[in-house]
């Protein structure tokens, strides 16, 4: 107390004369704001303990609770902002690096926002969706560069290993550990059911979850917990983790608190000690390492999956990712600054790494200009947030996209980015049972399908208004793109002209 | 027939249906007056032991024990839905005795109720599976019982 307190940075506003004191409010919040006042039917709420996370607010039967971001502020300073002061003071009381997750909320450009799309008028016709055929379909993996025949002139028919997805879009990696058994449970299913894939993590795969291979990406990481022959066997691709988007540089830290039962099984440590993952692969300093072990996954599974290199963007992205085509694997993934998280040291979160839409710009044109962008497909991630951010994706240059946060979303997150408390009263970012519980699967995987199922309607609209029926006659299609306010300098990077040119 | 059916796994014993249930029968339009600052008679309950809770209502049984001990006759199955004539009943309690469910419970006046799918209220669908947050509750038709 004394010079340690700080005004609590939300109050609970309850409006007394809807409230009926049924206490849902009380019984749901994992931070414990809301309790009964000893023996009376009057709710007091701690603000100090709000994450802001709006379970209650959403469970409310008479809606009679908000959440407002409070108003006791320091006096107003252009350059020491109330945040930055804040996080001065947390630092002085604690004296520890300060965590935070979910992605970088920082108010630096969202080049999505600055592209603007294209559609047909007059001298080539939009094509209408709800008529005509449109197909979403894409493959990531290699491309034959030529035909082959063999010795009688027949065609050689067998191609490299490939992923086939009915929409553009994949779940990104989230690992069983930092989100729960149910969100997994939902991602899977809902998966399977379109058609599409989503990635393990690093966290291993959990024995229920093998049922969903053909839907499954797994995941070897720094850590490499949870590998083992099986696991690499279920999964339909091997992604190679470098690095994140929202903490390039730097491993990871799951804490021996959330390793417990089948989370410990899963990754294969035992229960209570903590997972740490180095920063680096310790056997891969250079590309030619990182061929070895590109190579050692396809021979463990006999050529016949491919394998994903997932990097964060970086400054150097372009000369890393031709490093990477160049070691043999068969799809890129690159996780832009804005990836989420779910722990993560909130300076390198904020401060590291670059804006996807540069990184992928500047990827798929050197890929290109060296000739060895067919040996490679790109799935770009780091706040892919709608349809039409895919579908601008597709048209800089990329084969599919990754997306975490807004599935995440999909089932039930309201993004309060206080994943790293471990108490996620929406059921996803927990191991506590009773929390874990409040995500129904066959709920979330609707959800997840409802959102997809949106998105790959959006995605044809887009596609029909510019006359084009297919993702694959999308990709790379620069010419659908214009900048808006953009610098001559980005958009050179970004290969778009300005609108109006 | 479709009947209520509860999945313990997913209640979170929030008591959401509890409400929804004393709103649906209270003949209001709106939750806020219909239930503040008054004691609440659901018609279905959660049941909670430690970690576990689910909600309990009327199972309208195939061959409901309740309506064979009603010494007034005011409890009678009509269409598969066990129903209660309340003003039939006389408050002896038999049939809080003899349900092996404990889904009857009196009402602020001592007179029995009991869930009737919120068929006979304005809610038209039972308002417990309408606003469970988590899908623990849910109304559906299933084999074993066709």
């Amino acid at each position: 107390m004394g010079v340690e307190y700080l005004y609590p940075e939300f109050e609970v506003i309850r409006n007394e004369s809807r409230c009926i004191a049924c206490g849902v409010c009380v019984r749901q919040c994992a931070n414990e704001v809301h309790a009964f006042l000893g023996g009376t039917q009057t709710i007091l709420s701690d603000d100090a303990k709000c994450v802001n996370c709006q379970r209650c607010v959403s469970l409310c039967p008479t809606h009679a609770l908000k959440i407002v971001k409070s108003d006791c502020r320091l006096r107003e300073n252009a350059n020491w902002d109330n945040d930055t002061i804040r996080e001065i003071y947390k630092q002085a009381n604690s004296g520890g690096v300060l965590l935070s997750s979910m992605g970088n909320p920082k108010p630096l450009p969202v080049y999505w926002d600055k592209i603007l799309i294209n559609a047909s008028q007059v001298t080539n016709p939009p094509i209408d969706p709800l008529r005509e055929p449109m197909e979403t379909r894409v493959f990531l993996g290699k491309r034959p560069q030529k035909a082959e025949r063999d010795a009688d002139g027949k065609l050689c028919c067998s191609l490299p290993p490939m992923l086939e997805l009915s929409m553009p879009v994949l779940f990104s990696a989230m690992s069983y550990g930092s989100i729960s058994y149910n969100a997994h449970a939902s991602l899977a299913r809902a998966a399977k059911a379109l058609g599409i894939y989503y990635n393990t993590g690093e966290g291993g795969l959990h024995e229920d979850f093998y049922v969903y291979g053909d839907n499954t990406i797994v995941q070897v990481a720094s850590g490499r917990f949870g590998v083992h022959e099986n696991y690499l066997e279920a999964a339909k691709a091997i992604e190679i983790k470098m690095g994140q988007g929202a903490k390039p540089g730097i491993g990871g830290h799951l804490p021996g608190a959330k390793i417990v039962g089948d989370v410990s099984r899963t990754r294969m440590i035992p229960e209570g000690s903590d997972a740490i993952s180095p920063a680096p692969h310790h056997d891969i300093y250079s590309i030619e390492d990182l061929r070895q072990l590109v190579y050692s996954l396809k021979e463990a599974t006999n050529y016949k999956k491919p394998i994903i290199v997932k990097v964060a963007a970086v400054h150097n992205i372009a000369a890393i990712a031709s490093g990477i085509a160049r070691s043999g694997a068969d799809i890129i993934a690159i996780d832009g600054f804005r990836g989420g998280t779910g722990a993560a040291p909130t300076r390198i979160r904020d401060n590291v790494g670059i804006p996807i839409e540069l990184a992928l710009a500047a990827v798929d044109q050197r890929l290109r200009d060296e000739g060895i962008r067919n040996d490679v497909s790109l799935i770009v991630g780091g706040s892919v947030r709608s349809a039409s951010d895919v579908v601008k994706a597709i048209a800089l240059g990329a084969d599919a996209c990754y997306i975490a946060t807004a599935a995440l979303l999909a089932l039930g997150c309201h993004l309060c980015r206080t994943c790293q408390t471990g108490k996620c009263n929406w059921g996803i970012a927990t191991q506590n049972p009773e929390l874990v519980r409040r995500l129904n699967p066959d709920v979330g995987s609707e959800r997840l399908i409802r959102l997809m199922t949106a998105w790959r309607h959006e995605i044809k609209e887009l596609m029909g208004g510019m006359g084009i029926n297919s993702v694959e006659a999308l990709r790379g299609n620069r010419l659908m793109l214009r900048g808006i306010g953009l610098t001559e300098k980005e958009l050179e990077i970004l290969g778009i002209a300005h609108a109006g040119e | 027939m479709k009947r209520i059916y509860v999945n313990e796994a997913w209640c979170l014993g929030c008591r959401l249906c509890e409400y929804n249930c004393a709103f649906a029968n209270s003949g209001m339009q709106d939750m806020a007056s219909a239930l503040k600052g008054k004691p609440i008679f659901p018609r279905i309950h959660i049941e909670q032991a430690n970690a576990i809770t689910f909600a309990v209502s009327c199972r309208h049984c195939t061959d409901p024990i309740c309506v064979k001990s009603c010494i007034a006759g005011a409890i009678r199955k009509t269409d598969g839905v066990v129903q209660i004539d309340q003003t039939k009943c006389v408050g002896c309690l038999t049939c809080v005795l003899v349900c092996p469910y404990g889904a009857l419970a009196p009402n602020e006046n001592g007179v029995m109720q009991k869930c009737e799918l919120c068929l006979r209220n304005a809610c038209g669908e039972p308002a417990c599976v309408k606003g469970c947050p988590n899908r623990a509750i849910v109304y559906e038709e299933r084999e074993a019982d066709a």
